[in-house]
């Protein structure tokens, strides 16, 4: 310890308050250690590869667990700036101990566990998972996880202390592999979806089943640390900056990217098979809703938490416009029920907006949180039921039909469509494709005219908006419809893909998902919302087998947007300034020349 | 006949009478100013004025409109507006967008004109950013037009306020004390500011002011509000020498001694 070159020697008092750093440490992580497991997340995981026949998700869950402990205590012990090797070996040492703690008191619940069964308490608590704490050893292999602990702690505070052009490629390569093990079968489905020529190549990388196989996790972490490496050593390359500075100059550039993802998103449900679709299908609708509260609440600040309330307007409207079913009224084809679905909850938007007016900030989510229950209550309630079903609901609603729908002739029988039905939600996926382009360039253009300006000023300080001439009920009222226009609109798509619509359907967690979408996106942005609803949508639907722990991990993902990125994860350029304040002043010279124009 | 008169105009806030059974009459073109010490109700006769309070009773007529039972911003559509003691900006817009929220009333695009970007919106547009930027310039901000409204300094927040008021093209500008924080170098650039203001375009001002060194200089006709109660009302030159305003100011040890 006393070789540290420019550094003062330790002196014992410092090794102490370390210790007892990396001890408290190392007992923090044993609580989520025991909470990992206990709450069943281990468990369920271990049933799912990912490296076939290597590690499991389970395991690379208490993995990631230990390298966070090791990662922590590397951060909070020692200077980062200190390189020498005093410090880097205090800093590794002193990991593994928090390591191989958290893992001691993993190893107490094995121990305890095998002589009292707490099973009564802690249902998880079996004891497969015992068996995978002591790696199939049983009670005589219940010091080998402490140790494993304790090693991949101290790995992990090494690595952290590596300089960061070594440290990327394998922070990199481990993602990867993560990121392509989970998704490995939607990948898989991809690839055998693009052409069935592909299939062998397909095996070659992804395990039957779910996970990678060990090749494939092998390539994928050469090619993304290799990636890493070359970004970091040759992303200054003359050739690299030439193509950079070409793709920013010139817009042609641009277009062709956002050509592919157009040609992305038109070609994606063809090959991705009936499940993906339908998740695809199910993101699209969540985020046509996100775009319509991306305007109330992302840019005219209006908290809204009933949104589900204009969802059910859209839904049940198109369920009686368009039903074969026996609450059907008027039979008319999906094309002209949908835009009066919209009008309505547009409508519905103005007569929920306008008892709130008055109402600023947390009071006004409280009183639309009410709106959407009594929304709820009423579509499923006996009161209405002779119309609106009750809990039996709508059912048999009319598929959209492009070419000639034929005429009602009785209950229960669909209209003949000649010409192109639109049935699953590889057909609907198209249609909501619509919905959300029509969304995006309504949000896009008011953003930047005269009526977004005046929701940014109403959102910035209400009272100045109004003493400059903004009248704020017509502001206001028009934030609320418009937005809840869109949410009809998502709601009239939805009762048409899943061709019923139930008051079940209407649950607050709806407008909770809305919400929680555009905060994790972004406050106000447009590509945040599709970004937000892939991430908080998509992604549970794809691990639909851990859909229990669906709310765990929305609470989890709420509170790391909060902590580390506040402007979410795509944020608009308003916000992202808003909260980054000074570091954007704008090039006065640039400025200057504009102004002379 | 004047441009803003009040009529005995009554505010309270519970117990407590903010503003008593005023009178206030403001020829056009005219520079006043109101003064008065803390807590004399300078600042809720402008918020009356300016439609953010009800008036308990009386009434408040503005360019042969009766004003005092309309909205903010019926009353900001008419020509009225204002600035605030603490400054209030839309801090995280820029300084031209803070100017073009200014315009709003004047523009007439609708929201659905927007979305399909109807050639009279875009024309529409394209003028209100001129105007903006000309407005911009107007108060010597020019190329400032792009910093956040938070990221500018405090002498150039003051102005990007007073240029949002004024891009509501108002026959009457209130100014809850302009020069409040300001050095004397900033002061003086202000009072020829407000000058000018009149002289160019034309705008009747009135003022509340806590520096003498401003209210003497620019004003043309002042009023002293004490307690909610007028107490005086005249020249600068009159008010300097008016026994109620010095005790009001000083307190009564004073003026007896004196």
């Amino acid at each position: 310890m006393l070789d540290g070159g420019r550094q003062e020697p330790m002196t014992t008092r410092e090794i102490r308050l370390d210790i007892v750093r990396a001890v408290r440490i190392g007992l923090l992580g044993g609580i989520v250690f025991l909470y990992l497991t206990l709450v069943g997340l281990v468990g369920a995981f271990s049933e799912r590869p990912l490296i076939s026949g290597f590690i499991s998700l389970g395991q690379t869950l208490l993995l990631l667990s230990m390298l966070g402990v090791g990662y922590v205590t590397a951060r909070l012990i020692g200077s980062p700036s200190a390189k020498s090797a005093a410090s880097q070996s205090r800093a590794i040492l002193m990991s593994s101990l928090a390591g191989f703690l958290s893992g001691g008191i993993l190893a107490m619940l094995v121990i305890v566990g095998q002589r009292i069964d707490v099973r009564e308490v802690f249902v998880n608590a079996t004891t497969e998972l015992y068996q995978i704490l002591t790696f199939g050893r049983g009670l005589p292999g219940v010091w080998l996880f402490p140790i494993v602990s304790g090693v991949a702690a101290g790995v992990s505070a090494a690595t952290y202390r590596l300089p960061s052009k070594i440290r990327s490629p394998i922070v990199w390569g481990l993602a990867a592999i993560a990121f392509f093990g989970l998704f490995s079968s939607l990948f898989r489905t991809i690839l055998t979806g693009i052409s069935p020529g592909l299939s062998p190549f397909a095996r070659l990388f992804f395990a039957p089943g779910e996970g990678l196989t060990p090749g494939g996790a092998l390539v994928f972490l050469i090619f993304a640390a290799g990636a890493a490496a070359s970004r970091r050593f040759g992303g200054q390359t003359r050739f690299a900056n030439a193509v950079r500075s070409k793709v920013a100059a010139r817009p042609r550039m641009r277009w062709l990217g956002y050509a592919l993802l157009v040609l992305v998103a038109l070609l994606l449900p063809q090959v991705s098979g009936p499940f993906l679709s339908q998740v695809l299908a199910l993101v699209g609708l969540y985020v046509l809703m996100g775009l319509g509260l991306n305007i109330t609440l992302g840019f005219a600040g209006l908290f809204d938490l009933g949104f589900v309330a204009f969802f059910a307007i859209g839904a049940y409207t198109l369920g009686l416009l368009t039903s074969y079913g026996p609450q059907g009224l008027v039979h008319i084809p999906f094309w002209l029920a949908a835009p009066i679905a919209m009008l309505l909850a547009m409508l519905g938007g103005l007569f929920l907006g306008m008892p709130v007016l008055g109402i600023r900030g947390d009071y006004l989510a409280i009183a639309t949180l009410g709106f959407g229950e009594i929304a709820r209550l009423l579509v499923g309630s006996d009161f209405l039921a002779r119309w609106l079903g009750g809990s039996q609901g709508i059912i048999g609603i009319q598929k959209p039909c492009i070419g000639r729908l034929g005429s009602f002739l009785k209950p229960g029988v669909p209209q003949e469509c000649s010409g192109i039905e639109f049935v699953g939600p590889q057909a609907m996926y198209y249609v909501i494709l619509v919905g959300v382009l029509i969304a995006a360039l309504v949000a896009w253009r008011l953003r930047d005219a005269r009526l977004g300006r005046a929701w940014m000023a109403v959102r910035e300080d209400e009272d100045v908006a109004q003493a400059l001439g903004i009248n704020l009920v017509g502001t206001k009222l028009l934030a609320y419809s418009l937005g809840a226009g869109f949410a009809g609109l998502s709601g009239a798509i939805f009762a048409t893909l899943v061709g019923s619509i139930f008051d079940s359907s209407m649950q607050l967690f709806v407008s909770i998902n809305v919400v929680s979408l555009l905060i994790v996106g972004g406050m106000g942005s447009l590509p945040g919302v599709i970004v937000g609803a892939l991430f908080l949508i998509g992604l549970p639907e794809l691990l639909r087998e851990f859909s229990e722990y669906r709310l765990l991990f929305y609470g989890l993902a709420l509170i790391v947007m909060m902590q580390t990125k506040p402007e979410g994860l795509w944020p608009s350029a308003t916000i992202r300034r808003e909260l980054h304040a000074g570091l954007e002043a704008p090039n006065e010279m640039d400025a200057a020349s504009a102004d002379s124009v | 006949m004047p441009l803003l008169a009040a009529n005995r105009v009554t505010k309270s806030f519970g117990g407590l009478v903010a503003v008593s059974s005023l009178d206030l009459q403001l020829e056009e073109l005219a520079i006043a100013s109101i003064i008065g010490p803390n807590g004399a109700g300078k600042t809720t006769f402008f918020n009356c004025v300016a439609g953010f309070y009800p008036v308990d009773d009386g009434e408040i007529s503005f360019d042969g409109h009766l004003i005092h039972h309309l909205r903010p911003d019926q009353i900001a559509n008419l020509g009225i507006s204002r600035t605030y003691q603490n400054i209030r900006l839309f801090a995280n817009m820029t300084a031209l967008e803070n100017i073009l929220v200014g315009l709003h009333g004047d523009l007439r695009s609708t929201w659905i004109g927007a979305v399909l970007r109807t050639p009279a919106t875009r024309r529409e547009e394209h003028t209100a950013h001129e105007e903006a930027r000309r407005i911009l310039r107007f108060v010597g901000l020019q190329g400032k037009g792009d910093f956040l409204a938070k990221n500018l300094a405090y002498g150039d927040q003051r102005r990007v306020e007073i240029a949002r008021a004024l891009a509501t093209k108002p026959k009457l500008l209130l100014l809850d004390e302009p020069t409040a924080g300001m050095n004397p170098r900033e002061t003086q650039e202000m009072m020829s500011f407000i000058r000018r203001l009149r002289d160019e375009i034309g705008i009747t001002i009135l003022l509340i002011e806590h520096q003498m060194r401003v209210v003497m200089g620019i004003s043309e006709i002042i009023t002293v509000l004490d307690y909610g109660v007028k107490i005086a009302e005249g020249s600068p030159r009159q008010i300097q020498g008016n026994p109620k305003v010095i005790e009001a100011y000083l307190g009564r040890g004073v003026t007896t001694a004196g």
